[in-house]
């Protein structure tokens, strides 16, 4: 395997790691408030196919990354006013999000497809550390979106660990009614945090569709939204080790497309016969195996998942 | 004169649906005094707390803090007017820090978790009341985590507090400890508002008290002092008779049928909440328990019918030892059981009626391995007639019956496969005049056609209307028998207070 290759091979790593990375912590911050959103691969759809539109349209890859924020913030708001304001099955509503935002994404790109906007994302050689060998290429030559996703999963880590709204946020994630009688709005924090997911999710769309995979496709999302899911477990609901589980998921799905040009041996099996799809499903096994060590590791005490996870809240029931 | 009191609730109206916790209740508390809040379970104290604490909103009443009448909307505007509330379920999010956990609500916008901690430790320190501020509240005993509650009030600089059940949890040494504190706190001019069944608790922490029943206040005492023990559990469960109908002859008492030896259990706090209980029931008679609740006669009903395991004793249905068998087995052998939580325990709410009426004796109602619909539906009609449930549509969930077409419905579905013995507890709460009625009907033809009853209530006057023996229990154990007929209500309101008269 060439030197190109394997470069070529962790640039992708980085820029697939980004691409779940931001969905995830969109997600996780929902979660932490105790709102479980399936919908992020519909939410990602809605957003791959508005930035691309509104990319198309004013040529802009910056306006078209914030208008698919805002339709992903849009479309997690139907989740927050169907499961939070209103109380509904989350796991429904969030499938039901999914379904939807996929078929809506098809609906709304069916007279785009194939077309290519005339301004995208490109490379950010940073001056002095792009020019390293391997290293520069790796991380400091990518996207500027690879850069603002660094910065938004340390301001997420920030304000979710060391401020007010923080604190309330993952009060609100463990105990409802404690948070409520301590004079917070479970409401307003839960809808909130679902938005700011959706926004997430909506802006990791458009980095897909203006930067990774120019143009728009139905299906292009391509269960992406479901390892962002997976990705939160695996990280265990902390920022930190969402990064880590994002370079982790990242190179497998850099992988499964270069596989078969890669004529090396592992233990004794030539890695060019394994099947993609079989390395496609690997971060659900090792989601599945982070879940089994968690239970283990945390029967005594405390399990790391937000204990409200998944339940909706009214302060007058009883 | 409205600026004499911290607290004033003035006629409190609330409803719940099908429960009317209060009706029109009132609550004065002074400045710098502490307050006992007392009353039967479902008299409406809660409530009343909920609604100063912005929890609740009331359908009817004024709220008075600091002279002024208030409009709460929610938790945070109580907060706000300075009314700090230690909930009986603790408000601590367990995965997060004492710090953390006292600051919640009224945090700086910026956590500085040093800082924080340094002031949450100097808190504690100046009331005494110790609490590593860097500990998770998981790890925390109940004593301590109700300390972090205090001081979590404290923080937000409270001049009301409110306590629900504060005792509960603790051991009697946390209990003193509390008792200390509180009057401190007192003692620089914060109100404390102290809800309990712990008479003798009340009268050493407290300064006045206001006791409710049915949703009303039905006594103001300025200086407890004035008072003593009995007279408060007669306040509490009521002096007068209750207007219920003459106690039936009593029979004479057959075989058998339910038995206790040495029965100990735990609450679901680890703590004992029964201790070595001896008792036995015959066919033919009304057993009536009687005790403040919170003595151990949940505990008892659960223990009977299989759902919580005695850490010692046996019991014995119709002579057969079913210590360690599964209430289904209890019912065949013919146990039945009303449960206190009637539309949780006792039905299932979204199933319907007819589900409901067939879970204990689907047996009954199969052919093979099917249940078949006609005899279901059969044996919920002649459920519904022979009881008179009120039920709408068979096929509609149970959740939209009331009270009493409920309890009608748990109790024919308990008795249709005549039973030997019955365990009810609290089987007439919240019920209209009517429904109260009808169950008590039920209960003496049951009794009179040879079935052994177990009653469990609170009302004191229902029962002394149907016993023909009453048990009390006090901290978990049963101190005394008594002879409904014979034995004039303030010896039972002592012996309930814990003072047994021989």
């Amino acid at each position: 395997m060439s030197e190109e290759a394997l470069i070529g091979l962790f640039v992708a790593t980085v820029q697939f790691g980004t691409l779940v990375f931001l969905a995830a912590l969109g997600e996780l911050i929902a979660e932490r408030a105790g709102v479980l959103n399936l919908g992020v691969e519909g939410m990602m759809a809605m957003g791959a196919v508005s930035g691309f539109m509104v990319g198309l349209e004013t040529g802009s890859p910056w306006a078209a990354f914030f208008a698919a924020a805002a339709v992903g913030a849009l479309v997690g708001g139907l989740h927050a006013l169907v499961s939070v304001v209103l109380g509904a099955d989350q796991v429904v509503s969030g499938l039901a999000l999914t379904i939807g935002g996929l078929g809506l994404a098809a609906y709304v790109g069916r007279n785009v497809v194939g077309e290519r906007p005339e301004t995208l994302f490109t490379d950010l050689g940073i001056a002095g550390l792009a020019d390293i060998p391997w290293i520069g290429e790796i991380f400091f030559d990518q996207p500027p979106v690879v850069y603002l996703t660094v910065l938004l999963g340390i301001a997420g880590w920030f304000v979710l660990a060391r401020t007010r709204l923080g604190l309330a946020i993952r009060a609100a994630g463990e105990s409802a009614p404690t948070t409520d009688t301590a004079g917070h709005s479970v409401m307003a924090l839960r809808s909130g945090a679902v938005m700011v997911g959706g926004a997430c999710a909506g802006a990791a769309g458009s980095f897909l569709s203006l930067y990774m995979a120019p143009g728009w496709v139905e299906g292009m999302v391509a269960g992406r939204g479901w390892i962002a899911v997976a990705l939160v477990i695996f990280g265990a609901w902390r920022p930190g080790r969402l990064a880590l589980g994002a370079l982790l998921f990242g190179f497998t799905l850099a992988l499964q497309p270069r596989l078969q040009s890669f004529d090396i041996e592992l233990l004794g099996v030539e890695v060019n016969r394994i099947s993609p799809a079989l390395l496609g499903i690997l971060p659900f096994v090792l989601t599945v195996v982070v879940l089994v060590i968690i239970s283990w590791r945390y029967r005594h005490r405390p399990s790391p998942a937000p204990a409200a996870l998944g339940l909706p809240y009214r302060r007058e029931e009883r | 004169m409205n600026a004499d009191y911290a607290v004033w609730l003035r006629g409190i109206e609330k409803q719940f649906p099908g429960v009317i916790a209060c009706a029109g209740a009132d609550l004065r508390v002074r400045p710098g005094t502490i307050h006992a809040l007392l009353g039967e379970n479902g008299a409406g104290k809660t409530t009343m707390v909920n609604v100063l604490a912005g929890v609740y909103r009331p359908d009817g009443g004024e709220v008075w803090v600091d002279g002024q009448r208030r409009f709460f909307q929610s938790p945070a505007d109580a907060i706000a007017a300075g009314v700090g509330m230690v909930y009986q379920e603790f408000r601590l999010v367990p995965t997060l820090t004492v710090a953390e956990n006292i600051v919640l609500g009224s945090a700086p916008r910026l956590l500085r978790s040093a800082e924080i901690e340094q002031r949450v430790a100097e808190l504690s320190a100046a009331y005494g009341m110790a609490a590593d501020p860097n500990r998770p509240v998981w790890q925390l005993s109940m004593g301590e985590r109700q300390r972090v509650e205090i001081l979590k009030a404290l923080w937000r600089n409270a001049s009301v507090l409110v306590m629900d059940e504060p005792t509960a949890v603790l051991t009697p040494g946390e209990a003193a400890e509390l008792g200390v504190a509180l009057r401190a706190m007192a003692e620089e001019g914060r109100s404390v508002i102290y809800i309990s069944h712990k008479l003798d608790q009340v009268v050493a922490f407290c300064d006045e008290a206001t006791v409710l029943r049915h949703g009303k206040t039905v006594a103001t005492i300025d200086d407890l002092e004035d008072v003593d023990l009995t007279s408060l559990a007669e306040m509490m469960v009521g002096a007068a008779g209750g207007g219920y109908g003459q106690r039936p002859p009593a029979l004479e008492p057959g075989p058998e049928v339910l038995s206790l030896r040495g029965v100990s259990a735990l609450n679901d706090r680890g703590l004992p909440a029964l201790s070595d209980i001896d008792m036995t029931v015959c066919s033919s008679e009304i057993v009536g328990i009687v005790g403040v609740s919170g003595n151990g006669q949940k505990e008892l009903a659960e223990v009977v019918n299989g759902l919580r395991r005695p850490t010692q004793g046996r019991v014995m249905v119709k002579g057969q030892d079913v210590t360690d068998a599964p209430p289904g087995d209890r019912y065949r052998l013919g146990l039945a059981y009303v449960p206190e939580d009637r539309l949780g325990v006792g039905l299932a709410p979204k199933m319907s009626v007819v589900d409901n009426a067939v879970v204990r004796s689907y047996r009954s109602q199969r052919r093979g391995l099917m249940l078949v619909m006609d005899k279901c539906i059969k044996f919920c009609q002649d459920l519904v007639e022979r009881f008179g449930v009120r039920a709408g549509r068979l096929h509609d969930p149970v959740a939209g019956l009331s009270g009493g077409n409920l309890q009608r419905l748990l109790l024919g579905r308990e008795l249709a496969e005549r039973p030997a013995v019955l365990v009810a507890a609290q089987p007439t709460r919240g019920l209209d005049v009517q429904g109260v009625a009808a169950i008590h009907g039920h209960l003496v033809a049951q009794r009179n056609d040879g079935v052994g009853i177990v009653l469990i209530s609170e009302d004191l006057d229902e029962l002394l209307a149907l016993s023909d023996r009453l048990l009390v229990m006090y901290e978990g154990r049963v101190v005394v028998e008594y002879t409904p007929d014979v034995t004039p209500r303030t010896v039972i309101g002592e012996a309930m207070a814990g003072q047994v008269r021989a």
